[in-house]
Order: C-alpha cells, then sequence, then structure tokens
C-alpha cells in the first residue's frame, strides 16, 4: 500500500518519452496539469477537461487515455508518451504527421496532438482500418477547424501505404 | 501557475490517495472511511465528477495495481473482475461465443481512448440510467460480487441497480466482480442503441435474448436504471402492442437530447427492429 496524503506535494517519477522524468505534486494533479505547468511538457492540450474532446489524449503503457482523466501519482513507474515524442529515426516529422500535413489535416492545430497519439495507438492495433473505422475512433476527439475529411484521409493513406505499424 | 504542483492547477478538490495492492487492502480502508472514501480504478466516471466537484470523498482508493482484481474467468459464467478494463474485455477472442450481447455492446461504450481505461465492474459500480454495461447485465440476469471485512455477498442486477448512479452497495463494500451468464443453447442475443453521435449517452438502448419460448428485453436510457421485461414469444402485432405497452410504462421525460416522445418511439421502433432481426 502507498498513501500520498491531501495538500502535501510528493515525488512522482516515469518515463516520459523514454526519459526518467519526475516532478512533485498534490494526489489532485491531473496528469495533464502535471506535464504542462510541472515538466513543461505543453504538447499535451487541455479542452474539456472531463474527458469529452480528446484534446489531452496521450499514451499509457501504450495504451490511449485522457491525461485529465489521469491522477499524475497514478503514473509512478509508468510509460507515458505524448505528441513530443513523435518523431522519426532523424528526428523528423513521423509517417503520420507528414500525412497530416500534406491533407491539411489541421488548422489551428489545438486538437492535433491528442488526435497524433490516438491514431498511433489505433493503427498499431488496427493496421489496416476502413473508414468507418478511422472515424468511430476519430469520434473520441473534437476537431473545429478541419470537418475530419482531411484527418481520415491522411490516416487512410498511412494505413494503405505501409505493412508495418507506424513508428511511434 | 506560479505555483508548480498545487494552487492554481488543480481542479479537482483535495483527497488523500491511498494505492492499495489487493482487495483486502481495500476493504481495510473502506472499512475505516466508509462514505468519504471511493474507489478509483478507471476513473472515467469519477474524475469528471471530481474535476467538477459534484463527488468530494477525503479518501481515494486506487485499485488499478490490484493483480487479484485483474483476471476475467469463465466458469459457468464470465466472471470479471474489479480493474479489468472495457478495452481487455472487448479484446477477448473468445467474448462472441460466451456472450454475443457483451461483445456487441462494448464497442457502444463511450470512445476507444476511454474503454482503454474504463472498468467493466466501474461503470456497473457507476449506474448511469443510459450506460451500456448496466443494461447488459440487467438482460442478462448477471450478478454482483460485493466484499467488505466482514465478507462477501452476491446481488442479482435488479438489486443492485436501484435508481439514477444509486446502488445497492454498502459504504464498507467494494464492487469485487461480476458475473455475466454465458450465452444458453438456443438463445440469440442482440443489441442497439440511438445517440446524438457515436460515443455519446444513448438517448435510447436496448438489449435482448431471445430464446424459442421467450423474449427478454432491457431498456436503457429512458428510465432511472435499466428496466427489463419478459415476454413469451411474441411476433407481429402482439410484439408491437407489447412495445408499446412498455413505452408507455417507461418514466420516460423530455430532456435536451430527446423528447419523452421520442424515447418511447425509439422503444417501439428500435425494439421492433431488433428483436425482429433475432426471431428470423
Amino acid at each position: 500500500m502507498k498513501q500520498y496524503a491531501a495538500g502535501e506535494k510528493h515525488l512522482v517519477k516515469f518515463v516520459l518519452n523514454g526519459r526518467p522524468q519526475q516532478g512533485w505534486c498534490e494526489p489532485r494533479m491531473l496528469l495533464s496539469d502535471f506535464l504542462r505547468h510541472e515538466l513543461g511538457a505543453t504538447g499535451t492540450h487541455v479542452g474539456c477537461e472531463h474527458g469529452v474532446c480528446g484534446a489531452c489524449t496521450v499514451r499509457i503503457n501504450d495504451e490511449p487515455a485522457r491525461a485529465c482523466l489521469t491522477f499524475a501519482v497514478q503514473m509512478e513507474g509508468a510509460r507515458v508518451d505524448t505528441v513530443e515524442g513523435l518523431h522519426d529515426e532523424m528526428g523528423g516529422l513521423t509517417e503520420l504527421q507528414r500525412a497530416f500535413r500534406r491533407h491539411h489535416a489541421l488548422q489551428c492545430g489545438f486538437c492535433t496532438p491528442g488526435i497524433l497519439m490516438s491514431c498511433t495507438a489505433f493503427l498499431q492495433r488496427t493496421p489496416h482500418p476502413d473508414e468507418k473505422q478511422v472515424r468511430e475512433m476519430l469520434s473520441g476527439h473534437l476537431c473545429r477547424c478541419t470537418g475530419y475529411g482531411g484527418i481520415v484521409k491522411a490516416i487512410l493513406e498511412v494505413a494503405a501505404g505501409r505493412g508495418e505499424a507506424p513508428h511511434a | 501557475m506560479d505555483r508548480p504542483g498545487g494552487g492554481g492547477v488543480v481542479k479537482p478538490p483535495a483527497f488523500d490517495y491511498v494505492r492499495v495492492d489487493s482487495a483486502d487492502e481495500a476493504v481495510e480502508l473502506l472499512a475505516r472511511y466508509g462514505e468519504d472514501a471511493r474507489v478509483l480504478a478507471g476513473g472515467q466516471s469519477l474524475v469528471p465528477m471530481l474535476n467538477m466537484r459534484l463527488a468530494q470523498p477525503r479518501v481515494l482508493i486506487d485499485i488499478t495495481r490490484c493483480a487479484g482484481l485483474a483476471s476475467i474467468s469463465c466458469e459457468g459464467a464470465l466472471n470479471v473482475g474489479a480493474a479489468v478494463t472495457q478495452a481487455t474485455l472487448e479484446q477477448r477472442r473468445t467474448l462472441q461465443t460466451e456472450s454475443p450481447l457483451l461483445a456487441c455492446a462494448l464497442p457502444y461504450i463511450s470512445h476507444f481512448q476511454v474503454r482503454s481505461r474504463g472498468t467493466v465492474c466501474g461503470s456497473i459500480a457507476h449506474a448511469e440510467p443510459s450506460a451500456e454495461l448496466p443494461l447488459v447485465l440487467a438482460a442478462l440476469n448477471g450478478r454482483v460480487t460485493l466484499r467488505s471485512l466482514k465478507g462477501r455477498r452476491e446481488l442479482g442486477a435488479d438489486a443492485f441497480l436501484i435508481g439514477m448512479l444509486t446502488t445497492a452497495r454498502r459504504a464498507d463494500e467494494i464492487v469485487e466482480a461480476v458475473q455475466f451468464p454465458l450465452l444458453a443453447h438456443g438463445e440469440r442475443q442482440g443489441f442497439t442503441e440511438f445517440s446524438l453521435r457515436h460515443g455519446d449517452f444513448a438517448v435510447v438502448a436496448l438489449a435482448a435474448s431471445v430464446t424459442s419460448a421467450r423474449i427478454r428485453l432491457a431498456v436503457g436510457g429512458v428510465d432511472d436504471r435499466p428496466r427489463v421485461v419478459e415476454w413469451p414469444m411474441l411476433t407481429g402485432s402482439a410484439l408491437d402492442d407489447g412495445l408499446n405497452e412498455l413505452a408507455w410504462t417507461l418514466d420516460a421525460r423530455d430532456d435536451p437530447h430527446a423528447s419523452a416522445r421520442q424515447r418511447r418511439q425509439l422503444v417501439r421502433r428500435l425494439g421492433r427492429k431488433l428483436i425482429g432481426g433475432l426471431c428470423t
């Protein structure tokens, strides 16, 4: 049993994008706020803060998850991946990110980090999705700029153009 | 912002957080804190309530790392432990043959980014009237295992789900597991729902189990808890009459998503389609 008292700050350690990270927080601090305000990892955006909009989606031990519905203290010893960790071997954009650029799958970009994290997890589990599956997955994200058309195209193009899972 | 780790950047109320390693530890804490404690599993319903301060527990008991609660077993019924996520159950290879109703209903639950953390038992313990899993449990007449320091007790879905966000769980009890009866020989099951967009709360959700002798139909999203009816085999206008009568006995209300009238109509139309499809 591990106890963290209310009102006090506790040291939390986890692996963020492959690198050990640590910071201090109260038990009630959300992972989304911890990433942004404690660790300075502001790539993860915060929208509705109750799990609906999808902007704060990260990966926890490879599974997509809402950072706003997770407490930072729960992440002790876990692996957390955020949009900052998405890059190819040379440090450039991933295939998925390049496809997003090609298809204008973002405008203001607020929802994009969450969508990219979801898509990366989704394409690993479902390497050859059809459009319906892609749209169902995207139902977990709100984008008010694109109308989703470009996003769907980008994901389907990545899925069609490769035989293996995308590089995370 | 200038006070890292607290102050300006926290939303939920303050609580002590305890990560337990076993159900034993969880029930000890529940015995000590009772109504001041809440069990945290996936957090997909509880954390929004905390963020909006609709719940203000003094202690959160995190059971997500209890290995003893993380298993699914299949002996006479599908037994799902308190830490099993909806995604884990959804991905179970044998689910389609063990419980087609569950296999059919799980993809309707919110979004895959939420099912990856949300738990099966958590959704049932939360008892949201339009949620899919309490409805499936009610339709199948499944059971809930509650555990406290005093021991275990089992309740049927009907005795457990007593109202909106309200269950028969006592303050010192944890929902340790739920049991879904397996598909019986000759039984056919189906699920359907209407929502404003995929993953939204169901305006009306229906779960049905049909054999050559009877129809069992559960309705969610209309009343303050799943409502179940069992009829002898009905077809044609007798089925329409049954559905119409059912629609009028439900306590349907107007809300911003749909009117009571629309809900009654959805019960009639979706019910007809669902049961019709299972009887052919």
